[in-house]
């Protein structure tokens, strides 16, 4: 290793420098704030765990994003945790096993085995909450209401919404009774949104024409709010299970359209974490950035895998990405205390850290002066009282 | 910012043969192309720019959000990955095969096949499809040379008529994937911008019908 590359930082990596950490920190401080004021519980998931517990009922995807490392002590593979979301299912079905709905928030960091070029590097800061033992729509809804209250805490303007209910699909698949390698096809080209190729696929292995033509309109019903008319129309011979998943659709729309200023925008045919969702499923988005900001739905099924299947929905962001939507408010600027040992001086700097303001003694010798250090006043020795006065020019230069 | 719509069109033959099916939608740029070295252009619509980029760059502008729309190859986004991308046209221009090609009647004896291609995903995937364990060496061009020169046992590559790979005494082998040219959306664009994007696809849509029924005639 040449002197060179010593400051080198891993692909994915980053580091946080000011003012962007104190950002950072403060919108953290503001979003548990806002969970604790709807009645979310804060915990802290371990960094790592074991495997087996870490990716069960998660998918392949979780797999390969998850750092792996032997544990010494055992033998066995940990993991380092790169969604914490099933860790906070764990939690609430095995560790807490309270009886009724749970709500529970976090904010923690997550390490990614593979840069994702979407989510912003290996290291993002994971923020969310989840609403455990309510299958409802309300509980979806609360969800929604929250994660939008979190992107406007965060500074977030012209907030887009995504909305889909994976239910639609997983009925009309199941309806169509399809091969594995026939589903997987037809997965993908509703995951592409190509018409020719979902033409093809469903010529080919769907016989019903009423289905064939439903399966095909997936492929379509994406779009402003006319898509839920329309998706009427166009899924009336469809199993009930499909009518009540635009119902949820429909009433979740009204909720948010009442409460919120957002563009709305629907996609029946979204498969994002087709592996474990099971109901409604979201996306908020804001101009400027190529993905979404913050994601989330439901999954109804994860706690099985610890013993207690439980109804769930929630919502996760990063911190990382949620800090550079707005810059800080630029708060009051630092008071800026000579370098003299004197117990007047050091009362009224005691004095005024109490009151919270930021007080910087200088340092025997040293160079810089207030404006290097950001402060927009100095105390000073008026008839025998140290006082801050505003800094001009000419007196922040000495 | 948020409102203006930018294309990413891949350089050379695809753009040539974009560009009438553009300004059969409607959108035609504000300057010759060819006459230009630049890479940003007005167009005589005023919130759409387009930027000309080497193909394989378009899925990773697109992918990124740095283009909303972007026209590239099937080639280029098989071996790119389909992540976060949405693909829904096909433009019906530019089509040809990628295929695996070797020395005319020389199959591959050896366990593990040399196959030197610029398609290394594909190549990987396609040969362990097949149960075949394939050594995949990334060429950047003239993929003919590495057979003849013995530095693999096959290529995978774009064929269209085939007379290169005859003029070096090579035949194409397998099918792979019909290629065709591709209009992908970036996904965050199409959820915030769908109100200009849909009808943008429409118009492409039937431009490119027009242009097989003109062909078919």
């Amino acid at each position: 290793m040449t002197i060179a590359d010593r400051w080198l930082l891993p692909d994915g990596m980053d580091e946080v420098l000011p003012p962007q950490a104190s950002r950072m920190e403060e919108l953290r401080r503001a979003l548990l704030d806002l969970y604790h004021c709807w009645g979310y519980d804060q915990v802290m998931p371990p960094p790592v765990e074991f495997l087996d517990s870490l990716l069960t009922g998660t998918g392949t995807d979780l797999d390969l994003q998850t750092f792996k490392l032997t544990d010494q002590l055992t033998g066995r593979m940990m993991g380092a945790s790169a969604d914490v979301t099933p860790q906070v299912a764990r939690m609430d079905a095995h560790s807490l096993k309270r009886q009724g709905p749970v709500r529970l928030c976090y904010c923690t960091n997550v390490l990614r085995a593979k840069a994702d070029q979407h989510q912003g590097g290996r290291s993002p800061v994971q923020v969310g909450a989840e609403l455990f033992g309510h299958a409802g729509l309300e509980a979806d809804s609360e969800i929604i209401h929250l994660a939008l209250a979190s992107m406007k805490a965060a500074g977030a303007q012209e907030i887009h919404l995504a909305l889909g209910h994976i239910g639609i699909y997983r009925s009309l698949v199941e309806a169509a009774a399809l091969s594995d390698e026939q589903e997987s096809a037809l997965f993908e080209a509703l995951a592409l949104k190509s018409p020719t190729q979902l033409a093809q696929l469903v010529d080919a292995s769907v016989s019903d024409p009423a289905l064939a033509d439903m399966l095909l309109a997936l492929g379509e019903l994406h779009g402003g709010a006319d898509i839920l008319s329309q998706a009427r129309e166009r899924f009336a011979g469809a199993p009930a299970s499909v009518t009540a998943a635009l119902d949820q659709l429909d009433a979740l729309y009204q909720g948010v359209l009442a409460r919120f200023d957002v563009s709305l925008y629907f996609d029946l045919a979204e498969l994002r974490g087709y592996q474990y969702h099971t109901g409604m499923m979201f996306a908020a988005y804001v101009p400027g950035y190529g993905h979404a900001l913050a994601k989330g739905g439901r999954y109804d099924d994860t706690g099985r895998a610890f013993g207690r299947a439980r109804p769930a929905t929630g919502f996760s962001m990063d911190l990382k990405q949620l800090a550079s939507l707005a810059l800080a408010a630029p708060s009051r600027g630092s008071i800026w205390a000579p370098a003299q040992q004197d117990e007047s001086l050091n009362a009224a700097i005691v004095a005024l850290r109490e009151q919270g303001e930021r007080v910087i003694q200088a340092l025997p010798g040293q160079r810089t002066g207030p404006a290097e250090h950001e402060c927009d006043r100095r105390l000073e020795l008026i008839n025998g009282r140290w006082q801050p006065t505003a800094l001009t020019q000419e007196t922040s230069a000495s | 910012m948020s409102k203006q719509l930018i294309l990413a069109l891949s350089k050379g033959r695809i753009l040539e043969e974009t560009l009438p099916l553009l300004a059969d939608a409607g959108i035609t740029p504000a300057e010759d192309l060819s006459k230009s070295r630049k890479l940003l252009f007005d167009t005589n619509l005023p919130d759409v720019k387009l930027v000309i980029i080497r193909a394989t760059d378009v899925p990773t502008y697109v992918q990124l959000g740095a283009a909303d729309v972007g026209i590239a190859g099937k080639d280029v986004l098989l071996e790119h990955g389909a992540e976060g991308l949405y693909e829904p046209l096909d433009l019906e221009i530019a089509r040809c095969k990628l295929m695996t090609a070797g020395v005319t009647g020389q199959l591959p004896a050896r366990a593990r096949r040399r196959v030197a291609t610029k398609f290394v995903n594909v190549a990987r995937r396609y040969y362990a499809e097949q149960g075949i364990q394939a050594e995949v060496i990334k060429l950047y061009g003239a993929m003919e040379l590495a057979p003849l020169m013995n530095l693999a046992d096959e290529i995978v590559d774009i064929v269209d008529t085939g007379n290169t790979l005859r003029a070096n005494g090579m035949e194409p082998r397998e099918l792979i994937a019909h290629i065709s040219t591709r209009l992908v959306v970036n996904k965050a664009a199409m959820t915030m911008k769908h109100e200009r994007i849909k009808p943008l696809l429409a118009r492409l849509d039937s431009a490119v019908k027009k242009r097989q029924a003109q062909l078919a005639e």
